[in-house]
């Protein structure tokens, strides 16, 4: 599936390794299960390493070691499925995480804007009129927004309202 | 009633443009009707037995008179000439193409309507009080709350793919018109015995197939935290609500699966890392949406009401109509109109384009240019001097809409049913109709006294039917339509699930036995004071159920 960061398609640096799979020298991303299983040998390596959670995973038993990780990615099974948006929220609010966060799966082109806003910063997506729309930059939504994100950057503060109320970009 | 900034207009305006631009795609084939099904229910598009329906916003059911003439001419020029009001406050037009949709939208925007969040798995449309602002026995205006909740809510980055749809219902008053009790969060503004507000949070009510009465997880949570607590409610929600099957997925049945306890304790803690940070709503900004909502300027009248009183001794039909249809103000000389949508004979919550000019007309010159949509679908003039009522009542008469039955038998909650509903399995409008022309004779009907009848065609239950005095539930049995009765429900502030009385109904037989059940009540009732929900709660349910398969 292409990659897509910072409003452009980008190579990915990343390998995905099979649990059984003897990781490489790159930055490799790996399960919950594998973490959780080989935590110290993983942490030991020399190379960024990454989590892959899916859908229904969470951060139980992992919490103290968030911030170990280079990026962490949050599987979308379907795009109905919105539980990564708050795991998002999460990792950004609650656990001051600053590595990458990707979307990984079904997303389409109308739930970019809201995947940006909710902390993630690059997606690698399997529907094609979304990699299209994207590709064409076509994936700005609705640009006033009435609550506060991830990505606000907190530049506007009306005098009396609440400050995240009149963002707009 | 709140306005529209400029920050607002260009939320709906790139909204409908977006939206615009989906209905575009879906044309051209570029999307398949699978792919534009969620962006369509995101923006109020229903896909429906015949046509594409479309329900329309009505932030907590309050419409100025130019909103009320707008739909009024959508209705004549898109749709078959009539409107629907729904039990969440809403209008529904059934009969829409969708290559009109685009312009419906640009037009709604014109009177800062749009259709956002009137379905999908989401945060709806808030609802509140019909009588909000107006009511004599209101503790706060529930209005700015709802308007708050409804801004925060409005294309929520991370709520907008919940495990299932998501209603917020906001009162104002112990006496609750907004059944509370029966959504996923309910709200009842309150005041302290220090002169502060806050809420009592009620999570995990609803309806369907699976009845609920909400819990309360606090019962004073001061009101600039009200952001955060939901935020936190939803955050739990969106994690751990079900996503494994749909019929499990709203939060009432999270509530139930975690316990009580449990869920507070989650909601609490979640609540605690969030709490006096950015979603406090500072005072200024209260204050700020408070100012939408202030009483309008009201005109001088006699605290006597001399018409008001003289009407009803001269003309013993309006002095009916008055009696049931006018709810005590705050303001000495002013009353709240309740307009009936429910004419003998008539689908419950419809009203022709013109019955919606005429009712616009009478509130921009009578009623300080407000209209309300209640649960109950009908239409409310909230703030009338009494002594302008027998005008107001010589035109309501004119346009058919004088009914005043309101909160008797014949003022019936119906779901659309199988006349309009892919979900349906049996009609509920002909059942409602042919009620309430059995039950036609006014004098009969106020004998019955305060009686809430509600019908659904399925068990998804949009006609509300499990809080109903009497509730009419329309099943499928081998391709026929039968209809189940439950008895004892209700929506208030007592809210109850309405136990059911036993086999159903055929079509045919349904009518007789809702006319048994209220023979029985009206042969044991102690006196005619004793409305029928106090009967059957001190009876229960064996002298009807014994009247209905005994007898």
């Amino acid at each position: 599936m292409p990659l897509y960061r910072n409003g452009q398609f980008v190579s990915d640096d990343w390998s995905f390794a099979d649990d059984n799979e003897i990781l490489g020298a790159g930055p490799s991303v790996v399960s919950k299960a594998r973490f959780l299983q080989d935590r110290d040998g993983l942490l030991a390596r020399n190379a960024p390493l990454g989590l892959v959670l899916q859908a229904g995973e969470n951060f139980t038993d992992i919490e103290e070691d968030l911030l170990h990780f280079a990026m962490i990615v949050l599987t979308l099974p379907k795009f109905t499925d919105g539980r990564a948006y708050s795991l998002a929220y999460l990792l950004r609010d609650r656990y001051d995480f600053s590595g990458e966060i990707r979307a990984r799966g079904d997303v389409l082109r109308d739930q970019v804007s809201f995947l940006l806003r909710a902390g993630f910063d690059s997606l690698e997506v399997s529907n094609e009129p979304t990699i299209r729309a994207l590709a064409a930059g076509d994936v700005k939504g609705v640009s006033v927004r009435y609550q506060p994100a991830a990505d606000d950057t907190g530049d506007t503060s009306p005098e009396g309202a609440r400050p995240w109320l009149r963002l707009a970009r | 009633m709140y306005r529209y900034d400029e920050f607002d207009h260009r939320f709906v305006m790139e909204r409908t443009k977006e939206f615009a631009g989906q209905v575009t795609r879906r044309l051209s084939g570029e999307l398949s009707e699978e792919q534009f099904r969620p962006l369509r229910l995101m923006n109020g598009v229903y896909l429906q037995l015949h046509a594409y329906m479309l329900r329309i916003a009505i932030p907590y059911g309050t419409l100025s008179s130019r909103q009320l003439r707008k739909l009024a001419d959508i209705a004549r020029r898109y749709d078959r000439d009539y409107g629907h009001f729904t039990t969440r406050q809403n209008l529904q037009f059934n009969w829409i193409k969708l290559a009109d949709m685009p312009a419906i939208l640009a037009e709604l925007a014109e009177v800062e309507m749009h259709a956002i969040q009137t379905s999908g798995n989401c945060i709806r449309n808030v609802t509140a009080d019909h009588f909000a602002g107006a009511a004599a026995d209101e503790i706060a205006d529930p209005r700015p709350w709802a308007e708050i909740i409804r801004q925060w809510s409005s294309l929520h980055p991370e709520f907008s793919f919940l495990p299932r749809k998501f209603k917020v219902a906001v009162t104002g008053a112990a006496k609750d018109r907004a059944a509370i009790q029966v959504h996923d969060i309910g709200l009842e503004l309150k005041r302290n015995d220090k002169g502060e507000n806050g809420f009592a949070v009620w999570v995990g009510g609803g309806q369907g197939r699976t009845p609920m009465i909400a819990k309360k997880l606090t019962d004073f949570l001061p009101e600039s935290d009200i952001l955060a607590y939901c935020d936190a409610i939803l955050r739990v929600y969106n994690l751990e609500g079900r996503r494994d099957n749909k019929y499990k997925a709203r939060i009432k049945i999270l509530v139930h699966e975690m316990g009580e306890e449990e869920m507070r304790a989650a909601v609490e803690k979640e609540f605690a890392a969030i709490r006096g940070k950015t979603l406090t709503v500072p005072a200024p900004e209260i204050a700020r949406i408070n100012a939408y909502f202030a009483p309008p300027a009201y005109q001088l009248c006699d605290p006597a009401t001399p018409v008001f009183v003289a009407a009803q001794a001269a003309d013993s039909q309006f002095r009916m109509f008055a009696e049931r249809n006018v709810t005590p103000h705050k303001q000495p000389g002013y009353g709240v109109l309740t307009i009936s949508l429910k004419p003998v004979g008539g689908p419950p919550g419809d009203a022709t384009s013109s019955q919606m000019d005429r009712i616009a007309d009478l509130a921009e010159r009578y009623g300080h240019d407000e209209i309300r949509v209640s649960h109950e679908q009908n239409l409310v003039l909230p703030h009338v001097r009494l002594d302008d009522l027998p005008a107001i009542h010589a035109s309501l008469i004119e346009g058919g809409l004088a009914t005043a039955n309101a909160g008797l038998i014949t003022d019936i909650i119906a779901c659309p049913g199988l006349d309009y509903c892919t979900l349906a399995n049996a009609r509920s409008i002909p059942v409602a109709q042919r009620i309430s022309e059995r039950f036609a004779d006014i004098a009969r009907q106020r004998d019955i006294g305060d009686l809430k009848l509600k019908i659904s065609g399925c068990i998804n239950a949009c006609g509300h039917h499990h809080v109903g005095h009497i509730g009419i539930l329309g099943v499928d049995r081998k391709g026929e339509e039968f209809y189940q009765i439950t008895l004892g429900g209700s929506g208030d502030e007592t809210c109850a699930i309405g136990e059911i009385a036993g086999r159903g109904f055929s079509s045919d037989e349904i009518v007789g036995a809702v006319e048994t059940v209220v023979d029985t009540y009206l042969k044991l009732r102690q006196t005619p004071q004793e409305d029928f929900l106090a009967a059957y709660r001190r009876l229960g349910s064996a002298p009807f159920q014994e009247a209905l398969y005994v007898a």
